[in-house]
């Protein structure tokens, strides 16, 4: 297998932790990692981003080339659109349509919308919305990551795994509280990509 | 028995020296160094041997205590980002005059594309002039071999180690093989003391030892594990790779490279296996993330009897770091099908965080200074160099670490008024005091305010070494006691921030102002914590 993904962002919505929790999986899973991310500045409250790429045969780059992404996996949709150029014509954008507005020039919503419904595959939904139905808004990561999971490449109790590995310190009701947005996500983008 | 980790390569490094037998880590923090000297805080092996790890107030400082670890024989690491350097240069040039002891290792950490930083220097070219060994991985297990390579090496030798790293490898995840943890060496003192004393005579001496081992650095990298020459089919194009560039190199050949390639992750650059590459090639190509380092070697100023392309000749750009896709343009090759970019989206810059007392600073400050026709604000290096952003635009200079104090000086020296500083807590005791002392000594008529965050803020809140004695340090230097005020940065003592800062531009003479207040992310930490 080889999954290659951009996992995007604004600093501080989470995205390294989903970045950690795949990883996790994975080493389990004895495949060969790498994972870029940023660190410092940009972290506050600008864009972020993080490269994984996922593969059973050694991984060369840690950054993946423009055209090759297997994935956009973002929490933010005029993030995910951001990093198009990465992506696969065959690829998918997973995204959640809640907009963080902390600049003056953000976009119309509509058009970042219709830019992301042009493309072929994507699954597209407000994933903080859901996290707050079914768990806390604080979890819309792990929504995403549910969602994002019928397309990584490896089986969602491996990644369920991961999260209760990365989030096992912190007791059982967080990590059932993320594995339950998790499942969230995954239902809702089985159904959207009528998988 | 080797174990399995998932580690950042600066991880990589801050493991391999620990199970290298570590005895001291010396770093101020730096994006993107920072990592190497946390993962070791955080080490439990590391803890139950005492390991040294506390933050060092600069580089500078962090240098020359690793050297006197290293003088009683024990092994030590020091870290920092590639400005760092300049700071810590007095220090590390000369430790390669004195030699090492115990095995020593500078890891400078080069940020290319500016991610975090305010310029693109290459650390390599601080080992070639100080005439250290220079090892620069091109992945996460490399940096970890490296590190107890890097150690011996310095032993060996009996030289400091300069280990280089960029953003990307510093910050890239891999899964990386650990050995068994190698017991710490013992104290021993050095077998050629007066190399120790720079004295002119004793120096003299050590330079013509030092230019002669630069030579055997030179057969060690020939030999090196590191350096590597892959014959290929085709010879129309040899490839020079060094570091990270490889890694850009081989993903555009996944089933291997069909020109003869010579990757480099040790230097001085091994003369005997260029000269075999250029010779057995009709053109060559040189890869290396950062400035052209050994492009410039191989062209110098004459011309070539062979084509020699890179950096200079304009095959790769000449600023920002290396892609997959700029290394693919290089090579000839056509770029992957893809989408444009899309037209939508708009720069995000980071920004102050909500409820940080530095917006707090700003916000009375900008009110403060606006009856004044010409106020110059020199600013500094962190979080609050955000500050020069909308809706602030509050600072007139960003330099260096301490330029806030010092050019408000010079500035106020040439009749600016007012001429005020800003700086930060942890860049104050970095290198704020020095200058400081200098504008107290002629009671220059200027403002310096420390937005104190009680931490090092930027690089993710690391201990600032000044908590709790700022006021303390100004009198002691000679500041007047007087002229040494605090505030809390809070929205509610606005008006009486803004009527501190006015009193104090208006005084014909030096003042401090401590305007504090936790930084939003540790106060954060620490309430969850509580």
């Amino acid at each position: 297998m080889k999954t290659d993904i951009v996992l995007a962002g604004v600093g501080g919505q989470g995205i390294l932790s989903i970045a950690t929790i795949l990883g996790q999986a994975a080493l389990k899973e004895n495949l060969y990692i790498k994972q870029a991310e940023v660190h410092g500045m940009s972290q506050r409250g600008g864009d972020v981003q993080s490269n994984l790429r996922i593969s059973s045969r050694p991984i060369a780059s840690d950054l993946i080339p423009e055209g090759k992404a297997d994935m956009i996996v973002s929490l933010e949709p005029m993030e995910a659109l951001r990093y198009v150029q990465y992506l696969s014509p065959e690829g998918w954008i997973v995204t959640s349509t809640a907009p963080f507005r902390n600049i003056d020039n953000y976009p119309d919503l509509d058009k970042i919308e219709a830019e992301l419904r042009e493309h072929p595959h994507t699954v597209a939904f407000d994933m903080e919305e859901t996290a707050k139905e079914v768990a806390n808004p604080r979890t819309s990561n792990m929504v995403l990551l549910g969602a994002a999971a019928p397309f990584i490449g490896l089986e969602t109790d491996k990644i369920e795994d991961g999260i209760r590995t990365v989030f096992g310190p912190k007791g059982d009701k967080i990590v059932e509280m993320n594995i339950t947005a998790f499942r969230a996500g995954l239902e809702r983008a089985r159904r959207d990509a009528k998988l | 028995m080797s174990t399995k980790h998932l580690l950042l390569g600066d991880e990589a490094i801050a493991l391999g020296a620990i199970n290298a037998g570590l005895s001291g880590v010396y770093a101020y923090p730096g994006t993107p160094s920072t990592e190497i000297t946390e993962y070791i805080q955080g080490n439990r092996l590391a803890r139950e041997r005492g390991i040294h790890s506390h933050w060092s107030t600069n580089e500078k400082t962090a240098m020359e205590e690793a050297l006197g670890m290293s003088f009683c024989g024990k092994r030590a690491l020091v870290c920092m980002k590639h400005v760092g350097m300049n700071v810590a240069a007095d220090g590390f040039v000369n430790s390669a005059m004195t030699g090492a002891n115990g095995g020593l290792i500078v890891v400078a950490a080069d940020d290319p594309s500016m991610h975090s930083s305010q310029n693109e220097q290459d650390s390599r070219f601080y080992a070639k002039f100080a005439m250290t060994p220079c090892l620069e991985p091109s992945s996460q297990q490399e940096a970890y071999d490296m590190t107890g390579y890097g150690f011996r090496l310095s032993e060996e030798m009996r030289i400091p180690v300069l280990m280089r790293m960029v953003t990307r490898m510093a910050h890239s995840r891999g899964v990386v093989e650990a050995g068994e943890p190698r017991a710490e060496n013992t104290l021993s003192y050095p077998a050629e003391p007066r190399q120790w004393v720079l004295m002119p005579a004793n120096s003299r001496r050590r330079n013509d030892a030092l230019i002669a081992d630069y030579a055997r650095f030179e057969k060690l990298a020939e030999e090196s594990p590191f350096n590597r020459f892959t014959d290929g089919a085709d010879h129309s194009l040899g490839i020079i790779v060094s570091g990270i560039a490889y890694n850009y190199l081989m993903e555009n050949f996944p089933d291997g490279c069909p020109y003869p390639v010579l990757k480099i992750s040790q230097y001085p650059l091994p003369r005997k296996m260029i000269r075999r590459l250029v010779d057995e090639c009709d053109r060559v190509l040189v890869i290396e993330e950062g400035q052209p380092f050994i492009e410039e070697q191989l062209t110098g100023l004459l011309p070539q009897d062979k084509e020699i392309a890179g950096k200079f000749s304009g095959a790769l750009p000449r600023s920002g770091e290396l892609t997959p896709d700029s290394v693919r343009a290089a090579l000839g090759m056509e770029c992957h099908q893809r989408k444009g970019r899309s037209q939508t989206v708009m720069p995000r810059p980071p920004a102050l965080c909500q409820g940080c007392g530095h917006r707090d600073v700003y916000s009375a400050l900008n009110d403060a200074l606006r009856t004044y026709s010409s106020p110059k604000v020199f600013g500094d290096i962190g979080c609050y160099t955000l500050g020069w952003l909308s809706p602030f635009n509050a600072i007139d200079s960003c330099v260096d670490m301490g330029a806030s104090i010092t050019m408000a000086k010079g500035a106020a020296d040439a009749g600016q008024h007012p001429s005020v500083a800003i700086i930060g807590d942890s860049t104050f005791t970095h290198s704020g005091m020095t200058g400081l002392l200098d504008a107290i000594n002629e009671n220059t008529p200027m403002t310096v305010i420390i937005s104190d965050n009680l931490t090092t803020g930027m690089t993710g809140g690391q201990d600032s070494q000044g908590t709790g004695k700022l006021e303390d340090i100004c009198r002691g230097l000679g500041a007047d006691p007087a002229h040494v005020r605090t505030i809390d940065s809070l929205p509610k003592n606005h008006d009486e921030m803004m009527r501190l800062f006015r009193e104090e531009f208006d005084y014909a003479g030096l003042s401090v102002i401590v305007s504090r207040r936790e930084c939003i992310q540790t106060a954060r930490r620490h309430a969850k914590k509580a």
